[in-house]
């Protein structure tokens, strides 16, 4: 095949069929959501010719369902929807920011929280915040569908647990009950259009003392995937989220970073970074849930 | 110099010429020009820093189809292996990450970048040069063999290839004099000019051996003469057609596609168009100077300065021709000393060739002083001010570079930032302030402008000189002040080299100064044309005849029962009188007037990321006459945000063998709208007596204090030190912690 082409299947059973026969024959496919990084991508580093199957024509990833339990975002919801959804913004205010994060009013017309989760690039801001909040991606392929943890969905840099005939249909993420909230925050140079040299997201819940009972602390752009660190969020669990707590919180992350030294950044940079931040997101989160 | 009251176009604010245009989305810009039959032409550039070519085989590229013809160096004219052709198209070595080494054009843009990969080149890699530091050590590998410091043949081979020294007085006993001195190292990283707009052309060569080139340039004139240089060819045989350019800032001064696209062009027969890249823009053309500058500077307690001394070092790339000329003029330009030492280094390294950007080598320069002299006023608990002024250049005083300076508007720019509310304004808690006076000397050079009326008196103003910063809108703004004819009835047009008479490239602020005065010259001639045609038709002597606000009328006192003829009335009847009316003026402009800055800004400092906000900026700026404000202030405002963002982020970095690792806008960090603050300006206007309107060229001057200012107000921040840039989170990070270990 020397040449693009293109489907854009609108329902899930079609998807797959297309995923699965154009995998069968050899053929290099590729999904195609918002298309901010696939665009890029193939203008720049990466011009062979593939199938793309536009996922967004799919009523499963688009829809968005704010149960009783359960939260669903389809996976081809571009930011500048969920950036619009007040309901989600008082639910998941830190992953909903770290979808308003990504580029420009003009990217989030079309980026979503489902393509930058499956480009499964380190610095991918949404990662840590969806670690953080608990989010199973929801995957269907040629056997229905499955869950997988979204800390367990991505595999190394660019890489996930999808096969060929697979793809993401959404999120589904636990409510978040009283005295719960999250925060995400990342470091970048500038203020917009730059890629996070460390990420930090944070999820907790408070009793009606202020004593942390859970907590959910994610780290990104600091190792090749995003991390789930367990030690950070055992440093706030049993605590007011002071000061001190933070700050071990913080040093659990720089200790569980393992990031390179290249353009955007040195390790002990980085390392030192990802503290800071887990730091200040776990304030705000405190904040938010104490509110 | 016109009376300033008399003034009533210039000095307002009307809209631009082009700017339905460019705003509609309908002006040409380099890469919009398509022709029938045209091919697509692209280069392949080398992955080595630095590396003998053993061998460059097409042949595989050649066979691909759609591939018309493939080209390296040995198909240019020998004739052209001097530094421009060789920059263009290597020859026996590469000689940074990027140089061209091959070009192919294809029938379509994809299939020309397939062939490159086509292409064998057998390389045998050399040990690059990567720093002024490493140039300079002893036993440094050579980045041309036959270099020799200032052509000196008798001293061995050094990767110096142009030492210049400029000094008064006495130093040691100026020193001596001192109670105070302050002395430091400082280093200034490579920074890109950053235009939009990447560098396209497109070329068709004639079976006759005429050429036509349309490009985005700065100088359609200097386009035609190195291209023919480059193909060894009469200048008059090409014809360049400059396009709308899409920023330029120094860079688009030189050529890199044009003699490629023609010579494919020519070896094809069909038209041959090249479009570079943003990662070929950033690897391959030129960038300004990295620097290292050691700057001196010693005083009494009274805050006068005894002695200052510069010590700079400009990495020029590849070939000779960093600007230390520049650095070197500007470093000390602000001061009236009667004892200093200025030494310029020209050094090559294994990186692309510098170009111009914005006041060359002054910013570099500039900012190791400027700095200095700010420690010296902590040094001595002077307020900064009050030390500039105290030691200031001025009217009368001998430039460093030796004319005696014409009056200046350095001391009227530090009295109006004493005056200025956001200069009494409390810096923020916890952040700092900086100062930094900047400067430029400003050129004129040669223009040529022509002013063409039509038959119902509307002005054409023809001129060569690019329009790269509403250039167009003050050459109308100046002939209808001079004509007495409303603006909206006057055209200005950039010609092509065929259409217009030789103007010098648009750069180092020269256009609304020089060009700006063929244009007046040539309004005159259209005056002196007008009195002529109606003293005709009155029947009264030339000198009986004046030209007021737009028409002919006899002078007062002359018997004549006649109405005044406007410049409509001669234009409809030029037929009768002589002809069409045309104005015509060319000249070498003398007297450019330097222009002086002060810019300050407020910073705070993440003490935990290293992240520094820019929370206020103010530029002050002496622009002689602000012709059109609108356009000097947008000036002074574009270059505070280029000298902000390469005080702040912007680099180019280099991995161990010279690659370059950021060649692209996601890493290499201008600053995006959101950076920055509202860049508040104040024009100052002490007018320039070498132009008739008072005018000093303001496009370069903004780019310079920046960097000193934002570095000043980081120390003041930190309660110490950075002296390099740019003051990148990482850098600031690791500073405030070896401090806190200290
Ligand atoms: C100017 C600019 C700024 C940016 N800034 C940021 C930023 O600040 N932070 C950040 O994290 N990213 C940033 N990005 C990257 C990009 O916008 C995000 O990663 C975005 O979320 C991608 O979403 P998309 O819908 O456009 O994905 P697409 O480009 O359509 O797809 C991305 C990848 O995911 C795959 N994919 C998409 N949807 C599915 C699916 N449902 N199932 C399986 N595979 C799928 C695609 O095959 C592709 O590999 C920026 C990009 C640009 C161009």
């Amino acid at each position: 095949m020397s040449s693009y082409s293109y489907a854009a299947p609108t329902s899930v059973d079609e998807a797959v069929e297309v995923l699965a026969t154009n995998a069968a024959s050899g053929q290099r496919t590729q999904c195609l959501a918002g298309g901010t990084d696939v665009l890029v991508q193939m203008s720049s580093v990466d011009r062979e010719p593939r199938l793309l199957v536009d996922v967004k024509h799919i009523e499963e990833t688009n829809a968005i369902d704010i149960g009783n339990n359960e939260i669903y975002i389809g996976a081809a919801i571009p930011s500048a929807i969920l950036n619009e959804n007040e309901e989600l913004k008082a639910l998941l205010p830190g992953l909903i920011e770290s979808a308003d994060l990504i580029g420009s009013t003009q990217i989030q017309g079309r980026a979503s929280i489902g393509g930058n989760l499956c480009n499964s690039s380190p610095a991918g801001d949404t990662i840590p915040a969806l670690i953080a909040v608990g989010a199973q991606c929801v995957i269907a392929g040629p056997d229905g569908t499955r869950e997988v943890a979204t800390e367990d969905f991505i595999t190394g840099v660019g890489t996930n647990c999808m096969s060929d005939s697979e793809f993401l249909l959404g999120l589904k993420i636990p409510r978040p009950g009283a005295r719960t909230s999250d925060a995400y925050l990342r470091f970048i140079p500038r203020t917009e259009m730059d890629i996070a040299v460390a990420g930090a997201g944070v999820a907790l819940t408070l009793d009606e003392n202020g004593v942390c009972t859970a907590a959910r602390v994610s780290i990104g752009a600091v190792a090749p995937t995003a991390l789930l660190v367990q030690e950070a969020a055992d440093a706030l669990i049993g605590t007011n989220v002071d000061d001190v707590a933070l700050q071990a919180a913080a040093d659990a992350c720089s200790a569980a970073a393992s990031p390179i030294s290249d353009k955007r950044g040195t390790v002990v940079y980085r390392r030192k970074v990802v503290g800071v931040l887990c730091k200040r997101a776990g304030a705000i989160a405190r904040d938010r849930a104490s509110a | 110099m016109a009376e300033a009251v008399d003034l009533k176009a210039i000095g307002t604010r009307p809209i631009r010429p082009d700017g339905i245009e460019k705003v509609t989305g309908r002006a040409n810009f380099g890469a919009d020009l398509n022709l029938p039959g045209m091919l697509h032409g692209k280069i392949l550039r080398s992955p080595h820093a630095h590396a003998r070519i053993k061998s460059i085989d097409v042949s595989r590229a050649l066979a691909l189809d759609g591939v018309i013809s493939a080209v390296s160096g040995k198909d240019f004219p020998e004739k052209s292996g001097n530094d421009l052709g060789v920059n263009i198209i290597a020859r026996d070595k590469v000689l940074y990450d990027g140089h061209a080494v091959a070009a192919v054009a294809a029938t379509s843009a994809f299939v020309a970048e397939q062939a490159l990969a086509l292409i064998d080149v057998e390389y045998e890699v050399l040990e690059p040069v990567l720093s002024i530091d490493q140039a300079l050590s002893d036993n440094a590998p050579l980045v041309n063999e036959n270099n020799h410091t200032n052509g000196d043949t008798s001293k061995p081979a050094s990767n110096v290839a142009a030492y210049q020294i400029m000094s008064r007085g006495d130093v040691e006993k100026g020193f001596a004099e001192a109670d105070v001195i302050i002395e430091g190292e400082y280093r200034v990283p490579t920074a890109h000019q950053g235009y939009i707009e990447p560098h396209a052309c497109t070329a068709a060569m004639n079976e006759d051996g005429r050429g036509t080139i349309w490009c985005s340039t700065q100088g359609q004139f200097d386009v035609r003469s190195n291209t023919a240089a480059v193909l060894d060819k009469a200048v008059s045989s090409i014809r360049v057609i400059p396009s709308e350019i899409g920023g330029g800032f120094g860079g688009k001064t030189t050529i890199y596609l044009e003699p490629v696209a023609l010579h494919m062009s020519e070896l094809t027969g069909r038209p041959v168009k090249m479009v570079m890249s943003r990662e070929e823009v950033f690897r391959a053309t030129g960038p300004t100077s990295a620097t290292l500058c050691r700057a001196k500077v010693g005083a009494k307690k009274d805050g006068t300065i005894t002695a200052a001394t510069a010590w700079l070092a400009y990495e020029a790339g590849a070939f000779p021709g960093a600007p230390i000329g520049p650095g070197c003029m500007s470093v000390l330009a602000p001061y009236d000393l009667d004892n200093f030492k200025i030494e310029g280094n020209d050094v090559l390294v294994n990186k692309p060739k510098v170009c111009a950007y914005r006041a060359p080598g002054a910013p570099q320069s500039m900012h190791a002083m400027e700095c200095a002299i700010d420690e010296l006023a902590r040094e001595l608990d002077m307020d900064p001010i009050d030390l500039r002024m105290k030691n200031c250049s001025d009217e009368g005083t001998v430039a460093p570079y030796g004319p005696t300076f014409p009056p200046i508007g350095l001391k009227a720019c530090l009295e109006a930032t004493k005056a200025h509310p956001n200069y009494q304004k409390a810096k923020p808690e916890n952040g700092g302030r900086g100062i930094a006076v900047g400067f430029w000397f400003n050129i004129g050079m040669q223009s040529s402008a022509e002013v063409r009326i039509a038959e119902n008196g509307g002005v054409t103003i023809m001129e060569g000189s690019p329009d790269i910063g509403g250039s167009r809108a003050s050459m109308c703004l100046m002939a209808s002040e001079t004509l007495g004819i409303p603006y909206e009835q006057i055209n200005a047009h950039v010609g092509d080299t065929e259409g217009t008479g030789y103007c010098n490239t648009t750069g180092g602020s020269r256009t609304t100064f020089a060009t700006g005065m063929a244009v007046i010259q040539a309004c005159e001639d259209i005056i002196a044309q007008c009195k002529q045609r109606a003293a005709l038709t009155w029947d009264l002597d030339v000198d009986q005849v004046d030209w007021e606000d737009g028409q002919a009328v006899p002078k007062p006192g002359v018997n004549a029962d006649v109405s005044p003829l406007s410049l409509a009335d001669i234009a409809r009847s030029a037929g009768r009188t002589g002809g069409p009316l045309l104005g015509r003026a060319s000249l070498n402009a003398q007297g450019a007037g330097a222009s002086f800055s002060v810019n300050w800004t407020d910073v705070k400092v993440d003490k935990e990321t290293g992240r520094i906000d820019v929370k206020a900026f103010t530029a002050i700026q002496d622009a002689g006459k602000a012709i059109h404000p609108a356009y000097v202030e947008g000036q002074m405002q574009g270059g505070a945000v280029q000298g902000l963002g390469w005080a702040l982020n912007e680099e180019y970095i280099y991995n161990d063998d010279g690659i370059m690792e950021n060649a692209g806008f996601l890493d290499y960090r201008i600053p995006v709208a959101s950076d920055m603050p509202m860049i508040d300006t104040q024009i100052v206007e002490v007018p320039n007596p070498s132009h008739p309107y008072g005018v000093r060229g303001v496009g370069e001057t903004p780019i310079v204090a920046p960097l000193a200012a934002t570095s000043n107000a980081v120390r003041d921040a930190l309660g110490f030190r950075i002296y390099d840039l740019p003051l990148s989170p990482p850098r600031v990070l690791e500073a405030i912690d070896e401090q806190e270990n200290a």
